[in-house]
């Protein structure tokens, strides 16, 4: 087997030292010689990593990264070497299945499709479109986004399509609209190469991005290495790096940032002229942070005054700065408003639109980004605004359908409510794609619960078996990557092209060719009677993409299929005026916050409510971004005597969501084959717990059994990684959604898996006490479902 | 001077509308986002009573002695059925609008009293109660379609 490193081992590999110019390294894994390459790109994170597949009789025979592309140099991580295996996992789908007298059984598609479009179009005969809903993924390609969109839009018109993004990524989302006017990344990773400081809240970019993370440890190793603030309540990989650790107590960004953010002016470190021409709401800011001086923060959130200061006199005084956040914002309190304190910080010192000044609000998937822009997340595709009513009708115009069939008339329905409206009834289909929400979604036992329900027709479409799959009605085995063609955008907005290297195995189908069949037996048409979706393949879909996308912040028109195979990744936007691509945007200083083209009017940052489009345009910001200032709030569920610690959640790094693919991969799962808990060494003595120990942990909703890990975390939190499900293991309750709590954040939607009140013990999971607890979980269950059912009948 | 009708008007109201919004949010617990809501929101009015208090001290109240037909026949009995929530978010809105008139009322008097102090207040609160009706309008618009039209 070849090769070039062992990446389980050593995840980052060998130091290549760097300022400004980011050496090539090549890695590669094979295990057998390919006959020929395929241009691709890894799709097990949000980083984008471009990568050539090895083919060798219609099989995948390994990787290599390509070094050509501006994203990684030629380099891959743990997971982009290993994970592409589950490709040829021998458990894949093949054929579609239907559940028949409870069981699900092999079908053929005709049956498979037939029966899907007969149940909708009796619902919508009965109901109207609002009966039906989807939940896709963050892994879907470009093309296949664009087409569910359009066929949700244009073809039934339903509000209720959202993607697994609004777990991951929604926050981002959400801030950089909040603060810009739109969606977009201002950061482009090359910032990396020059940058004097580097800020990560809430980002374990070690164990997350490895690549990514390569990147800033040769600049570490390099001449002029950049100082490096680290915010996050665990010691991780990538706070052992840090010039400056700051470990808040979960829940408590927002003091923190206020804190910096006004130490930062006290001290006068602003760019006065930059925030009188490119922004609004300065004093404000001002006057709400005045209060968090760095002995009120330290009371909130046990960061100690001199270490925010001394956070605060890097950040104040550098004369670039690169800032990214991910989970340990986006999935806590406060997270939008926290999220835009980030912005700000950038915005009052001037540091966006150049070399080295960047904004990176993580993505955690590889293809979030296409989604939230194709409008497969609810928003509308181009990040139009929904509640303007010439970007509705422009949408119009371009599919050639009246307008006033695309739902505009309340916001998009996020997951949760989606969720919720099929477990009151009124959702009656729910397709879902590619995603495992009998594992990701909070509170776990609601969610098995709504899934199983009678009066729901479920469509699962997923290349795997999976928790999800189990419960559906009808099951669609997909093709995946590799198997298909289709587009991708990371976070620094740069497109990749991912080539078809192999066929799928048995009758799996791309979710391209599933949409368009969907659309075809629907029979959408567009005003003049012709078929409402005219392309056939990928790139004609591509073709047609870039049309929406034309004049929007997201400008696709100029690439094209022959121009992303030629090397490298491109970013958009890429038109006329950057043919090659833009590296950053902003650079004038202006923002797309002017009220026709703005993607929303402003949301309050404190409950989510609406502005309305007359509001806004009286203060249209017109280009200028919008700076807004939030108050501490504390959590709404704290420890207490039952429950005295918190829980946060997170990812380890061999493993990418439930594990689908990476669980299937021997390497990848050897090295993190099972969840665990961390706790504290002050916490373990307390309880008599050793590393190795069984440990039971309780909170209001559920229970989970994990074995202790001990150490570097504070006193007082515990941590489990959130990978782990049942379809490998069904041995004892161990995903810790079970404890989650269903809240979300009101503005972005997004779940706080960040945080919950939890009690631990010491227990052995097979005990004859734990079956018994298990069976009584599970009986409450069941009897719960009983009166549910008794009661809907009523 | 009827003033202190006024303070005690808004008073009961703001007092009513934090009782009302707990009590939804309480029978409603099951949408995820209207019990967290609602809690914040009634924290804000149950903040107001407290401000309200030293200009009470200052020009006193009159209290009716009568109950609130409005709030007492609407949120005592939880609701049932799909439309539940949509009635009760609707009678929510016109209590907030309530508050939201009487601090603009307040506010008129407290310009022709000079009484820069009781204008800075009704100023803030006023801001508040409608950030409180905004909440109230996006929720029941997001609501409306999926209550009225597609459930049963
Ligand atoms: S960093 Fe992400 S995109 Fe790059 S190889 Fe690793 S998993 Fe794949």
């Amino acid at each position: 087997m070849e090769e070039t490193r062992d990446s389980i081992a050593d995840i980052w590999g060998e130091r290549t030292p760097q300022y400004e110019n980011w050496p090539v390294r090549v890695d590669q894994r094979l295990t057998e010689e390919p006959d020929h390459w395929v241009q691709s790109a890894c799709v097990l994170c949000s980083n984008g990593c471009g990568m050539d597949i090895g083919v060798k009789d219609n099989r995948i025979v390994g990787v290599r990264g390509r070094a050509v592309d501006r994203v990684n140099h030629g380099r891959l991580g743990p997971k982009g070497l290993h994970g592409w295996v589950a490709n040829h996992s021998p458990d894949r789908l093949t054929k579609p299945l239907i559940r028949r007298n409870g069981k699900l059984e092999e079908a053929t598609w005709d049956e498979a499709m037939n029966l899907i479009v007969q149940r909708s179009k009796e619902l919508i005969e009965k109901y109207t479109s609002g009966a039906i809903g989807f939940y896709t993924s963050g892994q879907l390609m470009l093309e296949e986004y664009y087409t569910l969109g359009v066929l949700g839009k244009a073809g039934l018109g339903t509000p209720h399509m959202d993607g697994n993004t609004r777990l991951c990524t929604a926050t981002a989302a959400a801030a950089l609209k909040a603060s810009f006017g739109t969606d977009g990344q201002p950061g482009s990773y090359t910032d990396i190469d020059t940058t004097d400081a580097i800020l990560l809240v809430g980002h374990n970019m070690a164990s997350q991005q490895t690549v990514l993370w390569m990147r800033v440890l040769d600049r570490l190793e390099g001449p002029n290495p950049p100082k490096l603030v680290v915010i996050d309540p665990r010691k991780t990989a990538t706070a052992k790096k840090a010039t400056v650790h700051l470990a808040p107590r979960v829940g408590t960004n927002i003091p923190v940032m206020n804190g910096l953010l006004n130490l930062i002016i006290q001290a006068g470190q602003i760019d006065e002229s930059f925030i009188k021409a490119h922004t609004v709401n300065f004093d404000e800011l001002k006057k709400t942070v005045a209060k968090y001086t760095p002995e009120y923060v330290q009371q909130l959130s046990d960061v100690p005054a001199d270490q925010l200061r001394a956070a605060a006199d890097i950040l104040g005084s550098t004369p670039t700065l690169l800032s990214t956040a991910l989970q340990g914002v986006y999935q806590s309190m406060q997270a939008t408003a926290a999220a835009v304190q980030i912005n700000n910080l950038h915005l009052i010192r001037g540091l966006i639109g150049r070399k080295g000044c960047g904004i990176y609000q993580m993505n955690g998937q590889p293809t979030a980004q296409n989604n939230r822009e194709c409008g497969a997340d609810g928003d509308l595709p181009g990040f139009r605004n929904w509640a303007n009513y010439e970007h509705v009708k422009e949408l119009g115009r371009l599919w050639n359908i009246d307008p006033d069939k695309i739902p505009h008339w309340s916001p998009p329905t996020h997951a949760m409510q989606i969720f919720r409206y099929c477990e009151q009834g009124s959702i009656k289909m729910l397709w879902i794609q590619a995603t495992n929400p009998a594992v990701s979604m909070p509170d776990l036992a609601r969610i098995r619960r709504i899934l199983a329900k009678d009066d729901l027709f479920v469509v699962v479409q997923d290349a795997f078996p999976t928790e999800t799959t189990e419960l559906a009605d009808v099951v669609l085995p997909t093709a995946i990557w590799g198997e298909k063609t289709g587009c991708f955008t990371n976070v620094d907005r740069t497109v990749h092209i991912s080539h078809k290297a192999i066929d799928p195995p048995g009758e799996s189908r791309s979710d391209f060719d599933i949409f368009l069949d969907y659309s075809r037996r629907m029979d959408f048409r567009d005003k003049d009677g012709n078929p409402l979706i005219g392309w056939k393949t990928p790139e004609e879909c591509f073709e047609a993409w870039k049309e929406c996308s034309r004049g929007r912040p997201c400008d696709y028109t100029g690439m094209s299929y022959a121009k992303l195979s030629e090397g490298s990744g491109i970013m958009w936007p890429c038109n006329e005026q950057y043919p090659d691509g833009a590296e950053h945007i902003y650079t004038d200083g202006v923002f797309n916050t002017s009220a026709d083209y703005c993607e929303t009017y402003g949301q309050d940052l404190s409950t989510g409510a609406a502005k309305p489009q007359d509001e806004y345009k009286a203060e249209d910001p017109s280009g200028r971004a919008v700076i807004h200032a939030v108050d501490y709030e504390p959590p709404h569920e704290i420890p207490d005597d039952d429950y005295p610690l918190w829980l946060t959640t997170g990812r380890v790094v061999y493993h990418f969501h439930t594990r689908t693919k990476t669980g299937r991969s021997k390497e990848l799962n050897d090295a993190a084959p099972e969840g665990f808990v961390q706790l504290s060494a002050e916490d373990a003595g307390k309880y008599g717990i050793t590393e190795g120990d069984w440990v039971e942990v309780v909170s209001r909703r559920g229970r989970v059994i994990e074995p202790a890990r001990i150490g570097e975390i504070e006193p007082g939190l515990v941590f489990i990684p959130f990978h782990y499900g049942y379809w490998d293991k069904d041995d004892r309750k161990r995903a810790v959604n079970e404890l989650t709590l269903s809240e979300w954040d009101p503005v972005s939607k997004q779940p706080h898996f960040k945080y919950a009140a939890v009690s631990i013990r010491k227990t052995d999971p097979h005990s004859i006490r734990e079956k018994v607890l298990s069976t009584k979980d599970e009986l409450v269950e069941v009897v719960k479902g009983v009166v549910e059912t008794v009661k809907s009948k009523l | 001077m009827h003033l202190g009708n006024y303070l005690g008007l808004v008073h009961e109201s703001e007092q009513e509308l934090a009782e009302a919004l707990r009590k939804v949010g309480a029978h409603h617990a099951d949408e995820p986002d209207i019990f967290q809501i609602c809690q914040l929101l009634a924290s804000w009015s149950d903040q107001h009573v407290q401000q309200l208090k030293p200009f009470i001290k200052k020009y006193s109240e009159d209290r009716s002695s009568e109950p609130d037909k409005l709030s007492r026949t609407l949120f005592d009995e939880p609701r049932k059925g799909s439309l539940a929530l949509m009635r009760d978010l609707h009678d929510l809105w016109l209590l907030s609008n309530e508050v939201e008139l009487c601090w603009i009322v307040i506010y008129q008097a407290a310009m022709a009293l000079h009484d820069k102090e009781l204008e800075a207040t009704c100023n803030e609160l006023s801001g508040q109660t409608k950030r409180q009706t905004a909440w109230l309008l996006t929720r029941i618009k997001q609501s409306a379609p999926q209550s009225l039209i597609v459930a049963a």
